[in-house]
């Protein structure tokens, strides 16, 4: 059995190696040397899992067609959470998730992933495998295969386990123009479902705070449902998923941007009611709350109708609403009418979200 | 959420504010104080004030546990942090709190500080017991509310013999700060804030009950309604304060009786008072040093005390000079009247206290209400 094995295309000679012990092997600095254990782990954990013609080559890049005359985007996010499995994914659905989204926010189908893993010394090779196989499933899922990749291997200390980063490729439709700079006085706000499920399914894992929650973290690839919205209507100004700092961050990041204002109606926005209570309970406002699989889309009046039923038409946007309006307004405030029947502004969040003692 | 949005109903809190159009006097003007951060982040949060007539004015008092941490005392913590190798655990509002040499906790974290955030003195303990060969501190601020979980911290860790814990005391007291703006010459003397009377504490009064307010009702005639923290705890005890006023009353009244009696928690303050003994004094951000307003550990629990441990000193340090949080707290000034509100003090970069908590009078304003001091047009 000298013969490479070319099922693989691997360059590890199969029958003189012993398999990596995935049950009890951790990550050592071998790992990250290049030398034959790298290439090991390479080939029995990633290439395992992400199998395609394109990682088969064994390039250090990836070489593929694009189509002619249109716009492409890229994108990429860095994923760094901790804990590294909580209810509902883990890091390696939520790399293939953060970056397809990126790309879908521009109104791209998204086409090909590259990611790049820092894996500290130490880390148990069981979680990784758990980790690379929830994002080989996750990109399956979403039909976006990472196509190249790389790692690295970091000393103890020097890390949290794995960061992983991922960056994706896709191409925009033609008519299609989607920014976070085209929102206009008039246009109408839908948000795709309930706020902070999860920020809320995350803090729940935490060691200082762990709660019990019935609660599972949102994260889910967008890019289908905006396929479908931009089926309903291409004339969708701005889309974006309301990732870190929540709802009220990305609504004021596209308020500069587009140089307007916002009123929103607390009332028609959606948190589940699990969420409302852990919110209440640590002090923290739901509107600032994490969401991995919710996107916010700014729609011409006249359009909010016919994408908010296609919205409520699929799987991931099925307690879609409308939940304000885009106005004039120099200073780009933010501003909410309240259930309680005053107004207030939604700021930016500063700094971290801290809860409140009192 | 049951039990809480009875107390967010927008319907019933319109028809309290028709009822406090309709009984407070178009002929004269009320000012009450909101003692507690609790209730000044619910005004700004929910937009009450709107709902007031306009003769109905609301002043921020000083009950922010984190706005009236003098710099002095931050110092203290994160020298512990960063010159004695000491794991230092606080609330999670403590942290950015501005301290000298403009660094913060969570500044002096980023300069290799161990400093963590902790949701309650328990978990301080815990942090302890997972660093036996460490020595942990947890800067304790607050009210009468945070108290008695420090004394049960402090009780728990001799009871295990642990003997790399301590308490950064810093808890102060809420009798003792309205009895000084009471007696402040801005409210004596010269009527410059003229207080016609205060929404009492919330949580604070759980632990100590109503009975200690009763001495200002009778003493300075001043009325005071013990308020919750939701938005129609405050409509509620405006109406009652008005009433009070109107009658020429000057009673305690219990608004949160949901959750307040007369005694208030008796097993709590037989804790506090177990651990805990008044300070003769204790400087505040905003109202300086102030008579027995704080509260220090007990000489039996002396190996608790991080203040004796590490042979700490209080150094006082000044406010930056333009800062107003002082004059705010006392209710002297209005957030929009400090010069460098929004320009130079902001949520980032606070200068002053009452910029870091959303209960503060300025980050709430700043968050929630600044949209009011510019005409924005409003669609239909």
């Amino acid at each position: 059995m000298n013969a490479r094995d070319n099922s693989t295309g691997g360059t590890v000679r199969a029958g003189y190696v012993r398999p990596l012990d995935i049950r009890n092997g951790r990550i050592d600095m071998g790992h990250g040397a290049g030398g034959r254990a790298a290439a090991q782990l390479i080939e029995e954990i990633f290439l395992a899992a992400f199998d395609n013609p394109w990682l088969r080559q064994g390039n250090d890049g990836a070489a593929f067609a694009i189509p002619a005359g249109q716009r492409m985007v890229m994108a990429t996010d860095g994923h760094v959470i901790s804990p590294l499995f909580f209810p509902g994914g883990d890091i390696g659905a939520l790399s293939v998730h953060g970056t397809v989204n990126d790309v879908a926010m521009m109104g791209a189908t998204p086409l090909y992933l590259a990611a790049s893993f820092i894996l500290e010394e130490g880390f148990p090779l069981a979680d990784l495998k758990r980790i690379v196989q929830s994002m080989a499933a996750a990109a399956r899922d979403a039909g976006v295969p990472v196509i190249t990749g790389d790692t690295k291997v970091v000393e103890q200390g020097k890390g949290d386990g794995v960061f992983i980063s991922t960056t994706g490729v896709g191409v925009v439709p033609h008519g299609v123009d989607v920014s976070g700079a085209n929102a206009r006085p008039g246009d109408v706000i839908l948000l795709s479902g309930t706020v902070g499920d999860h920020g809320v399914a995350v803090l729940s894992q935490r060691e200082s705070i762990e709660f019990e929650t019935t609660i599972t973290s949102d994260t889910a690839a967008l890019h289908t449902l905006v396929a479908a919205m931009l089926a309903a209507s291409p004339a969708i100004r701005v889309l974006r998923d309301p990732t870190r700092g929540g709802l009220a961050t990305t609504l004021n990041e596209i308020a500069g941007q587009s140089g307007v204002g916002m009123l929103l109606d607390e009332a028609a926005i959606p948190v589940k009611p699990e969420v409302d209570a852990a919110c209440e309970l640590l002090g923290l406002d739901p509107l600032y709350v994490a969401n991995e699989g919710k996107l916010v889309a700014i729609v011409p009046a006249e359009q909010a109708d016919a994408v908010l039923a296609a919205m409520r038409a699929h799987p991931r946007g099925a307690d879609a609403a409308r939940i304000g309006v885009v106005q004039e307004d120099t200073h780009h405030f933010v501003q909410m009418n309240t259930r309680f029947g005053g107004r207030r502004v939604v700021d930016w969040l500063s700094g971290e979200q801290l809860p409140r003692i009192c | 959420m049951k039990y809480i949005d009875e107390f967010r109903d927008g319907e019933v809190a319109r028809k309290i504010g028709e009822r406090l159009r309709g009984e407070a006097d178009p002929a004269r003007q009320y000012s009450f104080m909101e003692f507690c951060g609790g209730h000044t982040h619910a005004i700004s949060r929910y937009g009450v004030r709107e709902l007031l007539p306009p003769n109905v004015r609301m002043i921020h008092g000083p009950g922010c546990p984190v706005c009236v941490l003098p710099i002095g005392r931050v110092d203290m913590a994160i020298k512990l942090a960063l010159e004695r190798g000491v794991i230092v655990c606080t609330y999670g509002d403590t942290m950015r709190v501005p301290a000298s040499d403009n660094l913060s906790l969570t500044k002096a974290k980023a300069r290799g500080g161990d400093i963590r955030m902790v949701y309650s003195a328990t978990d301080a303990l815990t942090v302890a017991r997972d660093n036996p060969g460490r020595e942990v501190v947890f800067f304790a601020i607050g009210f009468e509310t945070t108290t008695p979980p420090t004394a049960l911290a402090i009780l728990r860790a001799q009871r295990e013999g642990l003997a790399n814990f301590s308490v950064l005391c810093c808890h102060v007291l809420t009798p003792s700060a309205i009895t000084h703006i009471l007696e402040s010459p801005e409210v004596r003397r010269y009527g410059t804030v003229p207080i016609d009377g205060f929404v009492g504490p919330a949580h604070v009064s759980i632990v100590i009950g109503s009975g200690p307010y009763e001495h200002f009702a009778e003493e300075y005639r001043k009325p005071v309604v013990i308020a919750g923290f939701e938005p129609l705890d405050v409509m509620q005890a405006i109406l009652m304060l008005v009433r009070q006023v109107n009658e020429g009353r000057a009673h305690v009244e219990n608004e949160f009786s949901r959750a307040v009696d007369r005694d208030g928690n008796l097993g709590a303050q037989q804790k506090v008072s177990e651990v805990f003994e008044l300070r003769p004094t204790f400087e505040w951000r905003g109202l300086g040093e102030v008579p027995y307003s704080a509260l220090k550990i007990r000489p039996a629990f002396a190996q608790f005390d991080a203040e004796r441990r590490f042979g700490l000193g209080y150094t006082p340090v000044a406010d930056n000079k333009a800062c107003e949080c002082g004059a705010i707290l006392r209710g002297v000034k209005q957030p929009t009247d400090c010069k460098i509100f929004g320009t130079v003090c902001t949520p980032e970069n606070p200068v002053g206290s009452c910029m870091v908590s959303s209960e503060g009078a300025c980050a709430a304003h700043y968050a929630y209400g600044r949209f009011k001091d510019i005409p924005v047009k409003v669609m239909a």
